[in-house]
């Protein structure tokens, strides 16, 4: 079950992400491989290794699921069977 | 959901980027996250429940920080100002812990105690073994507890938990956003919260900090040039005192010219002293933050645009927005509300509420939040036209004079423009007659006069007449507590005493 938190790291490459927003249920593969906290290495779909980039959030259209990048990786994420897109963050002035 | 993982990911982004640099020696990310991890398991193995700090701002701060939680403790640092008195019975609400110690510091440690000495602390983490942790993911774990200054009573534990920290940087910054130049001057204490979210900024922005233990504006004006500092944060006495460093020493402001960006907080800032920043740093970027510790910082911001904007406008309104603490973050809701709770429309002040993700709002493990995660800040405000939020107190310092409510801070901003009058503070005071009355402590100029009198005239003339004051004291300073906070109590017991 997906959760706000939980690490998943790819099958297919280095990446690894975290969970920010989730339904139960919800199915994410990295290089379309499923993703998991200790995965079996496997291979890839070819069609599906774009990559993904340490500190982007990535989401689904409805922004129904979001997940962090915390580690860069050749393949790219897709939830249920569409891929992820970066989120735009809004650039604030540092305040701290 | 765990803070670790933004120092995790800067030590994996820009393992060799210099992350930090202490009285003159630097550290990079990788040996950051190698001393945090090497914290956490000391942490492990005296299975301790807390992870406390007591001294100044050092490269300890991130490591205690970070390594308590990889180890799954709060982290709890302690103002090291108090005296013994006060931090044992704090010493007492996080039992058993690991201690880490300045050198000033006695001890204060009882026997099942883990106590070091922060150089000890320090040569421990960068020469044990190499060591691998997993940490817990759990979002609602306790990252940070601080101890409110308990100017009101008992200090209270305010709470916040991994889940908020991480919402407010994830809301607020942008992974590795800094560039490989950018240093960051952090002078405020590590006790407060604005020096903890300047660690967490900082690592997840993959900015260099700078500390400064202890403020000094000479100080701070040369780590400036000698770190090619970019940005920094200050309080509104620091500013002033910087100000002020600059007019009286031979220091030349081109020694300073990398800096590029001024966040200030924790504190009202006088409209004259900003007025006066932005004309002698006119290419600074200027911000005003205003958070508190319950909301994990920062939450609403007024930027440098803002400023500009304000600064060279002729508009009265528009001007007026050098003393507003600007607009909300986009992940945050807010409200003014009056006491019954009631939301409140433009220029009605009230109460500033919120809601959101970064709001934990919980002290002690109690939930000040309502039935609909709204946080009461305690602070008084009011909204403009265009929704930016103006800082009138805290809700307990509303004068109430005959059931009119009147905000300290209307009166104090009117005398702090007027040039024979340094500083200012309205309290209210007992009275028979209206159940409180206006009292005002004054600071004169330095080689100026005025009169009680005059100051009556001068409130007459541009306010309502229920905000002339029943009393005047005239004093050489205001007391301020080290982060730039008025002690508004101190001034009312002036007030009292009088009365006897």
């Amino acid at each position: 079950m997906l959760k706000p938190g939980l690490r998943l790291k790819s099958a297919v490459c280095e990446a690894e992400i975290m969970v920010i927003k989730a339904n139960d249920g919800d199915d994410l593969t990295c290089g379309g491989v499923a993703m998991a906290e200790a995965p079996e290495s496997a291979d890839a779909n070819p069609d599906q290794m774009n990559g993904c980039v340490i500190g982007k959030r990535y989401v689904n259209e409805a922004e129904t699921v979001e997940v962090l990048c915390v580690k860069s990786g050749d393949g790219s994420i897709y939830y249920n069977g569409d891929e992820l897109m970066t989120k735009d963050t809004k650039k604030l002035p540092s305040s701290d | 959901m765990n803070i670790a993982l933004f120092l995790q990911m800067a030590a994996e982004a820009c393992g060799d980027r210099c992350a930090l640099a202490h009285d003159g020696t630097h550290y990079t990310y990788a040996e950051l996250y190698e001393a945090a991890k090497r914290a956490a398991c000391r942490f492990s193995k005296v299975q301790c429940e807390y992870v406390t700090l007591i001294d100044e701002s050092s490269p300890a701060v991130p490591i205690a920080l970070m390594g308590a939680a990889m180890a799954g403790v709060p982290y709890v640092p302690i103002n090291y100002r108090l005296s013994e008195e006060q931090i044992i019975p704090l010493l007492e609400r996080i039992d058993p812990a690991y201690l880490i110690l300045g050198p000033k510091e006695s001890d204060h440690s009882p026997d099942h105690w883990v106590t070091q000495s922060t150089s000890e602390f320090m040569n421990d983490v960068f020469s044990d073994d190499e060591m691998e942790v997993s940490w817990n993911e759990d979002p609602s774990a306790v990252a940070v507890q601080l101890f409110t200054s308990g100017t009101t009573g008992t200090p209270k534990a305010a709470i916040l938990r991994h889940e908020h920290l991480v919402s407010y940087i994830l809301g607020s910054v942008e992974f590795m956003g800094a560039h490989e130049e950018e240093a960051t001057l952090v002078s405020v204490p590590p006790y407060h919260i604005a020096g903890i979210s300047a660690v967490m900024s900082s690592i997840y922005a993959c900015r260099k900090i700078v500390q400064l233990p202890t403020f000094n504006p000479f100080e701070w004006l040369s780590l400036c040039a000698q770190e090619s500092v970019t940005s920094a944060f200050v309080v509104p006495t620091m500013l002033t005192r910087i100000i002020d460093e600059l007019e009286a020493s031979d220091i030349e402001l081109s020694s300073i010219s990398s800096l590029q960006s001024i966040a200030y907080g924790g504190g009202k800032m006088p409209v004259p002293v900003i007025e006066q920043a932005l004309k002698l740093f006119p290419n600074v970027n200027f911000t005003n933050a205003y958070g508190l510790t319950e909301t994990s910082s920062t939450i609403t911001l007024l930027g440098p645009e803002d400023h500009r904007t304000a600064a060279d406008n002729d508009d009265v309104a528009v001007h007026a927005r050098l003393g507003s603490v600007g607009k909300p973050l986009p992940s945050l809701e807010l409200e003014i509300r009056d006491e019954h709770g009631e939301p409140l429309g433009p220029w009605d002040a009230g109460e500033i509420y919120v809601r959101g993700p970064q709001v934990s709002g919980e002290y002690d493990g109690r939930s000040a939040l309502d039935d609909d995660g709204w946080f009461p800040t305690r602070d008084a405000g009011y909204l403009d036209d265009h929704g930016y939020l103006y800082l009138s107190g805290r809700a307990d310092d509303v004068i109430v004079r005959g059931g009119e409510n009147m905000s300290p801070g209307e009166i104090e901003d009117l005398l702090h423009r007027h040039p024979a009058i340094t500083d200012a503070a309205a309290v209210g005071m007992p009275s028979e007659e209206w159940g409180e009355v206006v009292a005002l402590a004054i600071v004169k100029t330095e080689g100026q006069e005025i009169t009680e009198q005059e100051i009556c005239d001068h409130i007459r003339e541009h306010l309502r007449s229920s905000r002339v004051p029943e009393v005047v004291h005239f004093t050489p300073e205001l007391p301020y507590n080290e982060t730039g906070k008025l002690l508004r109590r101190v001034v009312s017991e002036w007030f009292r005493i009088k009365d006897d």
